[in-house]
């Protein structure tokens, strides 16, 4: 029993900044053909050690396919909210789904190196009380773990529209399903909120079938895909504006609000405009008036190609598009972090000014056509994904698979798991480390990483840093 | 110290207004909050005016209906005995249970004053005052059955007189641990100093009932 909070909450994101720094990663690491059972891999990333950037535990799970993907903690700093009163949890769990079975994993990490199964849901569950499936996003929030979701009921799952469905913080229970008036949101992906400001922000990818066996590229050039993000009013449940991006920015994912809750804005990217190829990010904001608004404020070009380079999806347009697929936002709110999978670029801009965000930093690793190699000689297959930011700031760190089936498409041929580490300078620009370089079992691919104790994408805060 | 004297179960009143005061789970971080999201001392003290507020609404809505039946029932010591029972039930409740109601987290973060109106219900913080007002009645030496009306104004004014020290004491009491992390200690306070009190609460429940019903007795 626990006497104290959690020493793994913190009430600011300053003083999330200021604790212990990361020893222990964990990255979920998925078999593309389903051929073995997925796992989640901790990997040692404390510099003094001597199996620095290497796995140092293995937790394989008992069933095939599940195809990992996104996970989160059972608790964060929010727990320290005296409205939730959950104080007394510990950051123990990982909830892990599997975006393709719709089964979802409670891992104790109490001993990272002993790390065991502790409940396992089946989709059976999750269908019967939700109506939901392909689970995706975890945060935790009031009443208890929030799950975003992908899919509706029915076999493919497109009876009825995907949501966020609220399970219990402590006995892994599905409760319900989270909405009560969703307005016209009818596809889903990311979702994050601003506690105290009682504002959620929601996006879209597409329906499952529109991305389970690849990209559609007739859906995609239709303009098919999601393109709206929805603001929600968190406690009363419901939609209080959707603001449509533009039907040519297809497929608006992460989304990544401000740390500090004083602050009312974050940012959302989208992955490809189909009129030109680029890749965009959006910043979202509340005007004086109390209305939401969204603006484009970063557009990356895509890059002329020969058609013998380009796999056979993008022949056509003679040009590798740079591919938009993760955002994460430093701690202290400064540091945006694009990673651009196609162009095989990850980009660092400084959004000091949300409005007016100017890129500071660069690395060029993997790629569809350049094909970058790492600094110390080795390939890199596909091109940066999953970007995870320590909580200080100083490292960044990622892995390169988007989605087993979009991988094949964009990166034909098995291209082999990696994770890499880069250093953050004092005033911004971003090198790899020569020495971080994670080897992982062959015939898997590596998706989200979280770091110990938290991370830039898990934990929402409660009080303003002053 | 003599906790069956008037002078006795008046310090109880403003002992367990302390006591609720100093417990962050009655609302004294969400006035931090308030003062740090408004960059303003005033937000800290307008809060912390919200909170007892509903924290007294709260401690009259449960007294109320005592007093009342204090009037209209002959038996006074089968309602003290009745009350200190409730109080050792809701105790022993918590105990067994140890879960937050869920109902609290729907309660948005602006509305303090309905927050801590619920909170003090469902943790039993109002309860716990019952067995000691009860107690402070039953040294009014009514004179039951000839003036209810008078009486019944009596009572009413008691449970007001309680519901008044009580919530003046948590006020001040949560007030200081407000300010001191607002001012000096920061909100790193918060991990350290947040002990999970719950259990403590439970048992303090049950003790007053438990004091209750032998003094009624």
């Amino acid at each position: 029993m626990n006497l104290r909070p959690d020493p793994t909450f913190y009430a600011t994101p300053k003083l999330a900044m200021e604790a212990a720094v990361e020893k222990l990663a964990f990255t979920l690491m998925l078999s593309p053909d389903g051929s073995k059972p997925d796992g989640l891999a901790v990997v040692d990333v404390d510099p003094d050690s001597n199996t620095y950037s290497q796995i140092v535990h293995e937790l394989y799970v008992p069933n095939l396919g599940d195809e990992f993907h996104h996970f989160g903690w059972n608790a964060c700093s929010s727990a320290l909210s005296p409205l939730t009163g959950h104080a007394f949890l510990e950051r123990r769990y990982l909830i892990i789904p599997g975006i393709r079975s719709s089964r979802i994993y409670i891992i104790d990490v109490k001993e990272p190196l002993k790390a065991k199964i502790h409940k396992v849901i089946e989709p059976e569950e999750l269908m019967a009380k939700t109506g939901y499936s392909r689970p995706h996003t975890i945060h935790c929030g009031p009443e208890g773990i929030y799950v975003s979701t992908l899919g509706g009921g029915g076999k493919d799952g497109t009876d009825g529209p995907p949501g966020i469905f609220i399970m219990d913080c402590e006995s892994f229970e599905i409760l319900g399903r989270y909405e009560m008036d969703r307005g016209v949101q009818d596809k889903h992906y990311d979702f994050w909120w601003n506690l105290p400001r009682d504002y959620m922000v929601s996006s879209e990818w597409g329906l499952p079938p529109q991305y389970e066996n690849g990209v559609v590229p007739e859906d995609l050039l239709s303009n098919k895909y999601g393109h709206t993000i929805h603001f929600w009013d968190l406690r009363a449940r419901k939609v209080s504006k959707s603001i449509d991006l533009g039907a040519n920015h297809q497929m608006a994912l992460e989304i990544r609000p401000a740390h500090d809750p004083i602050k009312e804005y974050g940012f959302c990217g989208v992955v490809v405009d189909t009129t030109n190829l680029q890749g965009a990010i959006f910043t979202w904001w509340k005007d004086e008036d109390g209305e939401w608004q969204a603006k484009k404020t970063i557009t990356i070009d895509p890059v002329p190609a020969d058609a013998d380079d380009l796999p056979d999806l993008l022949k056509g347009f003679g040009a590798v598009p740079p591919l938009v697929t993760d955002i994460d936002l430093s701690m202290d709110d400064k540091f945006l972090y694009v990673a651009c999978w196609g162009l095989g670029e990850m980009h660092q801009y400084d959004v000091t000014d949300p409005m007016k965000p100017v890129l500071a930093g660069k690395v060029e690793i993997g790629g569809i056509v350049t094909k970058t190699k790492h600094p110390n000689g080795k390939d890199f297959g596909y091109g940066p994904q999953m970007v995870e930011i320590s909580r200080d700031g100083k490292r960044v760190y990622w892995t390169n698979s988007l989605y087993s089936t979009w991988d094949d498409q964009f990166y034909p041929g098995e291209r082999g798991a990696a994770m890499v580490m880069a250093n953050v300078g004092e005033n911004g620009g971003i090198t790899l480390d020569k020495n971080f370089w994670t080897e992982f079992p062959a015939g898997y691919r590596s998706h989200q990483i979280r770091l110990e104790g938290g991370d830039c994408s898990t934990d929402s805060f409660c009080y303003p840093s002053v | 110290m003599d906790l069956t004297s008037t002078a006795g179960l008046w310090l109880a009143v403003v002992l367990s207004g302390l006591y609720h005061g100093l417990n962050p789970g009655m609302g004294w971080p969400l006035a931090v909050s308030a003062s740090l999201f408004e960059r303003r001392l005033s937000a800290l003290w307008l809060s912390l005016g919200a909170l007892s507020f509903g924290h007294f609404v709260a401690m009259l809505g449960v007294l109320l209906p005592f007093s009342l039946m204090n009037v209209l029932i002959e038996n006074q010591r089968e309602i003290r005995i009745g009350a200190s029972l409730i109080v050792i039930v809701m105790g022993v409740y918590l105990i067994i249970t140890r879960r937050h109601p869920r109902f609290l987290a729907r309660i948005p973060p602006h509305k303090l004053a309905l927050w801590s109106f619920f909170v003090a219900l469902a943790h039993g913080a109002a309860l716990m005052l019952v067995p000691i007002y009860l107690g402070l009645c039953s040294f009014e030496n009514l004179d039951n059955g000839h003036r209810a009306a008078g009486i019944l104004m009596k009572t009413t004014m008691l449970a007001f007189g309680v519901a008044v020290c009580h919530t003046i004491a948590m006020m001040s009491a949560g007030g200081i641990m407000a300010y001191s992390v607002y001012r000096w200690l920061g909100l790193k306070f918060l991990n350290r100093g947040w002990l999970d009190s719950e259990l403590l609460w439970a048992f303090s429940l049950i003790i007053v009932g438990f004091i209750g019903l032998l003094t009624s007795i």
